[in-house]
């Protein structure tokens, strides 16, 4: 598995550390139902079979976060892009 | 058909020509008390143990593929109880006892080779957490040994003792622990529970699980309908997969976990070592094979197959242990998927859904477990109860903070 980096390249995976599904927000630690919301987003995936969105870390690079589409059935991955472009946390 | 001595001798004289096959292939009936989801050494070993220890012996097993297609002869095939935490000890080890017995019980060789299991250590602190695990497994009446260089060198006199980075300081043995042959598992269990009525059924895939009322009733097949009293997902790897056909939004991860074989080799290594500065795991197969593994790939898969690094990964932390691997040359390579649990530990308990419940999570360590999570899963199936030995293991842990995370690594499945 290769990931084009926007900054570097077309690098191996093994130079990014993984950290999973990207599409998780950050619940709102005032609203009402927060203890439910925070053991949902630490514990809880939706884990797809087939196209995903998920944060790699160019730590033998750039240092940069990526989102990267990626297929969990073939591995073939889609776009990159940079992970502050999305926003939030 | 049972199998002996007097049979193996009897079919050979008659040119093996009188075997009959290990189990029926039967058409699945429009209604079971208990089907369970996923032929694989978990569901097969549930059902077997709900018609035998319960007396529930309407049950179906539906696998979607061929009987030993998933993990279950995927696997390094390594068995042990060597636990740290207590909601773990008592589970491993009454698995263990169970293999111990496993042969007799289900009248098939499954070749349970009690051979050891030592782990390596390679400093001082890693010595004192592995005195503090012997410490913990011995309370709870496990075996364990704590082994200096000498002991080590008795057992494994090849190992690079004294490697410049990770010299070995010692190991903890269990002597207990071993290898078993993982697909006959499989169709030990299989065919046993096959003998006592189950009926398990092939290429039968669920696609669909029907809730009425808030209580699963039946699943919809790639075979027809079929309904349930009560339903058990045994799913591993898919559990994910499976639960969300009832709607449920599991704390997994899929992820690929690669094994390796050797050509075939005189015997080399006795038992099973493992490295204990890098993951690097090892056993030789009664054929001579090397059969070996080390960590995940470390990203969310169902693909079946890994990638390369993780391969010379894996053979690095080979060489750094036992260096003469370097001519060894490797015969096959192969991926399984595994549900990573959140905290590394499996879930078997009821679902918010009635009638509905969910034996998942083993991770790259539920080989070991198959015996008792059969035994377990089969308890709470019958009685609606959790077993003693499978009391830490609710899905429930995650929200209400009752963590039996073994290795301390937080919420993030691929460290686990
Ligand atoms: C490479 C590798 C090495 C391992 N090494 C060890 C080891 O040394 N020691 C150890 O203890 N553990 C080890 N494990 C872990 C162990 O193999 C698994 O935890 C265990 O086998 C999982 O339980 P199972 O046997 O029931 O799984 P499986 O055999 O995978 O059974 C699950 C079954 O469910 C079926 N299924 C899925 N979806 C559906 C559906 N919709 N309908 C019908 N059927 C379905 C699948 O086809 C599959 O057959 C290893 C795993 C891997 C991949
Ligand atoms: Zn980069």
């Amino acid at each position: 598995m290769r990931i084009p980096c926007p900054h570097c390249g077309l690098r191996g995976h093994e130079e990014f550390a993984y950290l999973g599904d990207a599409t998780l927000r950050r619940p709102d630690p005032a609203a009402p139902d927060a203890e439910r919301a925070f053991a949902e987003y630490a514990y809880r995936r939706d884990n797809p079979a087939g196209r995903h969105r998920e944060l790699w870390y160019h730590a033998q690079g750039c240092g940069t976060w990526l989102v990267v589409e990626r297929d969990t059935l073939t591995h073939e991955i889609g776009r990159v892009t940079e992970a502050r472009e999305q926003g939030g946390s | 058909m049972r199998y002996s001595i007097f049979s193996v001798l009897r079919q050979a004289l008659a040119g093996n020509r009188g075997w009959a096959p290990a189990w029926r292939e039967p058409e699945p009936k429009r209604h079971y008390d208990v089907v369970i989801v996923g032929g694989g050494g978990h569901g097969l070993a549930t059902a077997y143990y709900l018609a035998r220890v319960h007396g529930v012996r309407n049950v179906a097993v539906l696998e979607k593929n061929y009987v030993g297609s998933g993990n279950v002869g995927r696997n390094t095939t390594i068995i042990r109880s060597n636990y740290l935490l207590p909601g773990n000890i008592p589970f491993y080890e009454w698995s263990l006892k169970l293999w111990e017995g496993l042969e007799q019980e289900l009248n098939y060789n499954a070749m349970v080779s009690q051979r050891g299991v030592l782990n390596l250590f390679h400093t001082e602190a890693q010595r004192d957490l592995f005195v503090r695990r012997g410490n913990s497994m011995r309370m709870h009446g496990v075996d364990a040994e704590l082994l200096d260089v000498a002991g080590v060198r008795r057992i494994a006199p090849f190992l690079d003792f004294d490697n410049a980075r990770f010299p070995i300081r010692g190991g903890l043995l269990q002597a207990r622990g071993g290898t078993v042959r993982h697909d006959a598992v499989a169709w030990g269990y299989a065919r046993a529970a096959d003998r006592l009525g189950v009926d398990v059924i092939q290429q039968c895939e669920v696609t669909g699980i029907r809730v009425e009322a808030g209580a699963a009733v039946g699943l919809e097949t790639t075979r027809g309908y079929i309904g349930a009293g009560r339903i058990g997902l045994a799913c591993a790897g898919n559990s994910s997969r499976v639960a969300a056909l009832a709607g449920l939004r599991l704390p997994i991860e899929s992820h690929v976990l690669q094994a390796f074989v050797s050509e075939g080799l005189k015997p080399v290594i006795p038992g099973v070592i493992t490295f204990g500065a890098g993951h690097f795991y090892v056993s030789q197969s009664d054929k001579g094979g090397l059969v070996f593994g080390g960590d995940i790939d470390g990203y969310n898969s169902y693909a079946q197959r890994g990638n390369l690094p993780t391969v010379e990964d894996v053979c690095e932390g080979g060489m750094a242990l036992m260096p003469f691997l370097g001519r060894v040359r490797l015969l096959r390579s192969w991926g399984g998927i595994m549900d990573m649990s959140m905290d590394g530990s499996p879930i078997i308990d009821r679902t918010p859904v009635g009638r509905l419940y969910l034996n998942a999570g083993w991770c790259y360590g539920g080989f070991k477990a198959t015996p008792a999570s059969g035994w377990c899963f089969a308890h709470l199936l019958a009685r609606d109860e959790p077993h003693a030995v499978a009391r830490a293991y609710r899905l429930d842990r995650f929200a209400e903070g009752r963590l039996v995370d073994e290795k301390g690594q937080g919420p993030f499945p691929n460290r686990h």
